[in-house]
């Protein structure tokens, strides 16, 4: 379990040549297909260095949280895996997708299969809820409105806010735009969602019902999906598996209930009194 | 020192880059018409009032020193003409491009500038929707439309302030005024009855139109960290607009009149 454990070995020999679409191969280790891969990925802004040879695999169906101080790298790893930011070195596979080397195109139809819900949502300020869960698809397809719009409803029910999709943002509670947000990652139907802190700024009910919607999320649809989030509750009820990074590293690594169980020191020091 | 120099250069090249490649993008037009119409409003139609009012006083303070001088030597019955071709030609473009920077543009920066510290930019790149036609070909279509309407308006508005100064405080007869302001705006003899100060000075406030945007939009998009990122790419915004205006405005002259 600890982070030089055997993921790391099994990664140069297994990572496959990706030089393109058409001769992409599928990552397994053993008999899980790995959809992100992260091999010494490093990335530095300025002086500081925020990813240090980070290596990283997330597993087709499992649900990653990724736990760690402020600044420790979380949300950049997750803007590495949606190609916001590229690596300074190593290497980012998605599905198979080289992030350093996929073309405009491709980046853009992978995105398709993803979805990504922000710290603070990320709602279009100036579309109400209808018009921003749809923007994908108005954007994207050749979708009718009327067909749009049953999608945008049936997601919508999804999260559990039926009945708003004329309220502007600005109108929704923190909660709520967390919802309309999730909404809007699902809309596309992806294979892979990344959350990053999704229970930021929430108490503690409204905090517990994201939790237990990104179970049901990931039940419902078998998704692959990562999690950044500094919460034991959240860990509880969504993770299958832990990453504990530092100073962009990983620390410690496992199963939820053996990290959980875990003595290692540094996890003792991070979780403080919340470890119950 | 070089260091800015460095930046300069590097914002003029993404100035430029997304100057093309929106225009690269000007098939989506009606794709897009709703929200070229609703930018026209807020860049346009809001400020209707700011420009009428600059520009009933810039055509006063015009009629007003010509007219002083111009009444020395007699030639009162000039006065129309005199702020009819000012107007048309510099005036209703300078005054209309630097009140659309200072409130069409600096909201424009401060609105992508939000967007991007508050990760709606990266959203719509996450979410597959292409930014410079979403959000900069709407913005760029609307103000490069604004900008020449507003600028009729302005120039119309200072004929008719030239004109109520030259009627109260320099005795001059209206009929006579705006019959030598009209004559100054018409070319019968042309294609397209306007005399070139007319059509020059339209084409002028397009230009204006599109730097405005652009640089706006350039600077909202490249705005960094929080409330006091968003204040200075708004501040960046209508600074560089107001150069870019006097700049070009220079050229543009040059170009226009130079035989």
């Amino acid at each position: 379990m600890d982070a030089q454990g055997d993921h790391r070995t099994a990664t140069a020999d297994s990572a496959p040549a990706r030089s393109g679409a058409d001769d992409r191969q599928k990552d397994h280790e053993g008999d899980r297909e790995v959809v992100i891969r992260f091999d010494k990925v490093s990335k530095r802004f300025g002086s500081k260095v925020v990813l240090d040879k980070l290596d990283l695999v997330v597993y087709r169906g499992e649900t990653l949280v990724l736990m760690g101080p402020s600044g420790t790298g979380k949300s950049v790893t997750l803007r590495h895996v949606i190609g916001l930011m590229k690596a300074d070195s190593g290497r980012v596979t998605v599905q198979g997708h080289d992030m350093a080397t996929i073309s405009r195109k491709d980046l853009a139809e992978l995105r398709r299969h993803m979805g990504y819900l922000f710290q603070d949502s990320a709602l279009i300020n100036w579309l109400n809820v209808r018009d921003n869960v749809a923007l994908p698809l108005r954007e994207n397809t050749d979708l009718s409105e009327a067909e749009i719009l049953e999608r945008v409803e049936q997601k919508l029910e999804l999260v559990h806010l039926p009945g708003i999709l004329e309220k502007m943002p600005s109108e929704l509670s923190g909660g709520m735009r967390k919802r309309v947000g999730l909404a809007r990652a699902l809309i596309t139907d992806p294979k892979l969602i990344l959350y990053d802190e999704p229970n930021a700024g929430l108490d503690p009910e409204i905090s517990a019902s994201i939790n237990q919607l990104i179970r049901d999320v990931r039940t419902q649809l078998d998704i692959t999906s990562v999690v950044i989030s500094h919460l034991v509750s959240c860990v509880k009820t969504v993770a299958d598996r832990v990453v504990l990074l530092e100073e962009g590293k990983v620390v410690l690594e496992g199963p939820r209930d053996e990290f959980l169980a875990s003595d290692h020191p540094r996890l003792v020091r991070f979780l403080g009194d919340s470890k119950d | 020192m070089l260091n800015s120099f460095f930046t300069t250069c590097r914002q003029f090249g993404f100035q430029l880059e997304l100057l093309f490649d929106t225009l690269g993008h000007l098939p989506s037009v009606w794709k897009r018409r709703a929200m070229i119409a609703d930018q026209l409003f807020v860049g346009g139609v809001q400020v209707v009032h700011v420009v009428l009012l600059v520009g009933l006083f810039a055509g006063m303070i015009l009629a007003l020193q010509t007219g002083l001088y111009l009444a020395q030597l007699g030639q009162q019955d000039q006065i129309g003409t005199l702020v009819a071709l000012s107007m048309a030609r510099e005036m209703g473009p300078f005054i209309t491009g630097i009140i659309l920077a200072a409130t069409a543009g600096s909201a424009l920066a401060a609105e992508l500038g939000t967007m991007s510290v508050s990760d709606e930019l990266a959203a719509l790149e996450v979410l597959s929707v292409d930014r410079v036609d979403f959000l900069v070909l709407p913005r760029l279509v609307a103000l490069a439309i604004a900008c020449p309407l507003l600028t009729v308006l302005c120039d119309l508005i200072g004929v008719v302030g030239g004109g109520l100064v030259a009627s109260a405080q320099l005795s001059v007869e209206l009929e006579l005024y705006f019959k030598s302001a009209i004559q100054a705006l018409q070319d019968p003899g042309s294609l397209i009855p306007l005399p070139k100060d007319v059509y020059a000075g339209l084409l002028k406030s397009f230009v204006f139109g599109i730097l405005i945007a652009v640089i706006s939009c350039s600077a909202g998009m490249h705005a960094r960290g929080g409330a006091l990122g968003v204040g200075q790419a708004t501040r960046q915004a209508v600074r560089d607009s107001i150069i870019a205006i006097i700049v070009s405005n220079y050229f543009l002259t040059w170009l226009l009149y130079q035989n």
